[in-house]
């Protein structure tokens, strides 16, 4: 592992000359929350937040996209489009690392999926471990406090300094031309873990009453568990906990027609599993009629269905789902332990 | 199959001719059809493709010819929804988006040699169809063939000339039943499912696949295990809101499925246990 290290006072000038050379993507304050956007100032960039409301994979799975362009010819016509445009993503906590990595694989796995790839491939990451915890947050419980890859540079705020962890090559050149650099020395690196322990020791006062690796196997024979139908009561079927996941990727296709009626775009755009007519067909029938059965799906695929697949839980921890949802019944950590409860 | 490029996008159908159009019910048309690079569809039964009107939108529809009717295929659709009411709109010479074939087949190669009970509810034949014909193309590579079809009633019947075929061919036995008598109807009334105390079969040897709504499955693998039919044997395909295609979109999950791609043809024994399958 490679660290290096940015003084503070360097590193406005950092940013600086990153935007300068880069499209640069951040976060930024926002009536309080924070929320990802262009960065077109260092001192926009924020990088002491605990948890943006929106996860980043708006960058790589935008709201909507356009998939193909066509032209309502005799013959048809249509034309992929696949966007590459690089950018720089600045300040992306391990938890939403970790559900891009996962993302990664989802698109990548089977067909693969270009425009997604297309544009995760553009994208330089800046990780940044976070300084403080969500109140809702939980991911050290989901082994998520860090990531081993999935950026090009990971900084730690150290106090006067951040120690940069270098990722990938694009990373180092990144790091090469525009920054002021020293190597961090061996206390600087047993700074950062003391820092990361402290942080995620923090995090872990929330989380799993039990190993969350049982997870799966709770999951296996809780299906008629009455406590679905009775959190699902309180559902209003807003889609907010699919709208908010780093690792909610479903989506819907459709055809929307210029106003001269001959051409057209084929977009997709996000969905949720959440809401009511998701599973339903053009017959009217509907695979998920009630609103308990479509509050179970989406506990059962972040817990056992896409583990089942990707060996790997579809849940990072980031708490978003909790903090978002207006009558509070999406927190996968309230529902899990209550779960375990019941089983005993 | 070849892994496509990562610049050609997996959401980009072919052009395919409308060739023919034949009215079969109120309801249903038939679309022949032909790709415009003047290559066959390469499906096997039982696989769907997802069809585009470009403007409107895409749905996934199931093949109803067989692989063995060389560049032509044919699509039987039920006018229901956007791009259904979209496809029955269009006229010969129309040309339409393709992508596919997606999913999994039929035991075609499986079932070779054996017995086949084929179990049609309504418009579950028209995916059905596809394995029926290629079995009547390669008659003598099957053993002992069944087709029972039920409708709602006489109206709803398809692929009437081809039932009329069926019925009096003495190779293979074809039963049919409605749920509601209608004008001029002389033949069995009654669910699907009463048609099993008319016909034999050596349970051993026996494959039987189902399509029909969702509602028919159950009563219909009850008939088939009280006649002895080993679970394995069973073969049923089920539908779903299939998108995309490719198991990606996610609407088609059932528990660790995509019904696109591991389905929409399942054995009985993969699925019998999933909660939401069946």
């Amino acid at each position: 592992m490679e660290l290096q290290l940015i003084e503070k006072s360097d590193h406005d000038q950092f940013v600086q000359n990153l935007i300068s050379n880069y499209q640069v993507e951040g976060v930024k304050r926002k009536d309080g929350s924070f929320l990802y956007g262009s960065i077109k100032a260092p001192e926009e960039l924020c990088l002491d937040f605990d948890c943006t409301a929106i996860p980043p994979r708006k960058y790589f799975l935008p709201p909507k996209e356009t998939l193909l362009q066509f032209a309502l010819t005799p013959d048809l016509e249509a034309t992929p489009v696949i966007e590459n445009d690089p950018f720089i993503l600045f300040g992306v906590h391990p938890y939403d690392i970790k559900a891009i990595n996962q993302m990664d694989r989802v698109f990548a796995r089977g067909v693969p999926d270009p425009h997604y790839l297309k544009r995760r491939e553009a994208a330089l990451i800046i990780g940044v471990d976070p300084a403080t915890v969500a109140p809702r947050s939980f991911w050290a419980d989901m082994g998520a406090s860090t990531v081993s890859e999935g950026f090009d540079l990971m900084l730690t705020d150290v106090g006067e300094d951040f120690i940069v962890e270098i990722g990938t090559n694009k990373g180092r050149t990144l790091l090469e031309e525009y920054a002021k650099t020293r190597p961090a020395t061996r206390d600087d690196a047993r700074e950062r873990v003391k820092i990361r322990s402290r942080i995620s020791h923090i995090c872990k006062k929330r989380g799993f009453a039990f190993p969350k690796r049982e997870i799966p196997k709770l999951l296996e024979h809780s299906w008629k568990e009455p406590l679905w139908e009775e959190r699902a009561g309180k559902c209003l079927s807003c889609g907010t906990c699919n709208l908010v996941c780093p690792t909610c990727y479903c989506f819907d296709v459709q055809d929307d027609m210029d106003l001269d009626l001959a051409h057209g775009e084929r977009t997709r755009r996000w969905d949720g599993c959440l809401l009511h007519d998701f599973a339903t067909v053009a017959t009217g029938e509907n695979f998920r009629e009630t609103r308990a059965s479509r509050y179970r799906h989406r506990f059962y695929r972040k817990g056992l269905y896409l583990f089942k697949i990707l060996d790997d839980m579809a849940c990072v921890g980031c708490g978003r789902c909790a903090s978002g949802c207006l009558p509070d019944i999406a927190d996968p950590v309230n529902l899990f332990n209550k779960l375990r409860e019941e089983e005993k | 199959m070849n892994q496509p490029m990562l610049e050609d996008s997996p959401y980009l159908p072919k052009w395919a001719e409308i060739t023919r159009i034949e009215q079969l019910t109120e309801s249903e048309k038939l679309f022949e059809m032909r790709l415009a690079n003047g290559e066959p569809l390469g499906h096997s039964p039982g696989q769907f493709v997802e069809l585009s009107v470009m403007g409107i939108g895409e749905a996934p529809i199931s093949v109803s010819s067989a692989p063995t009717e060389n560049d032509v295929f044919e699509l039987a659709i039920r006018r229901i929804g956007n791009l259904t009411t979209a496809i029955h709109g269009s006229v010969t010479g129309d040309r339409v988006g393709i992508r596919g074939p997606f999913g999994t087949p039929f035991p075609v190669e499986e079932a070779r040699g054996k017995d086949l009970l084929f179990v049609a509810g309504g418009i579950g034949l028209i995916p059905l169809r596809s394995f029926i014909r290629f079995v009547l193309d390669h008659r003598d590579e099957y053993g002992e063939v069944t087709v029972l079809f039920g409708a709602r009633n006489p109206s709803e019947r398809i692929f009437l000339d081809e039932l009329e075929q069926w019925e009096e061919r003495d190779d293979i036995i074809y039963l049919e039943s409605v749920d509601k008598s209608g004008p001029g109807w002389k033949g069995n009334v009654g669910v699907i499912t009463t048609l099993f105390s008319q016909i034999h079969v050596d349970p051993s040897r026996t494959y039987c696949i189902v399509v029909g709504p969702p509602v028919m499955y159950r009563f219909v693998i009850l008939e088939a295990k009280a006649r002895g039919i080993p679970d394995r044997q069973i073969f049923l395909s089920l539908e779903r809101k299939m998108k995309c295609g490719i198991g990606k979109c996610g609407h088609c999950q059932i528990n660790h499925l995509y019904v696109c791609q591991d389905g929409p043809v399942f054995r009985y024994t993969d699925i019998f246990d999933l909660e939401e399958a069946l």
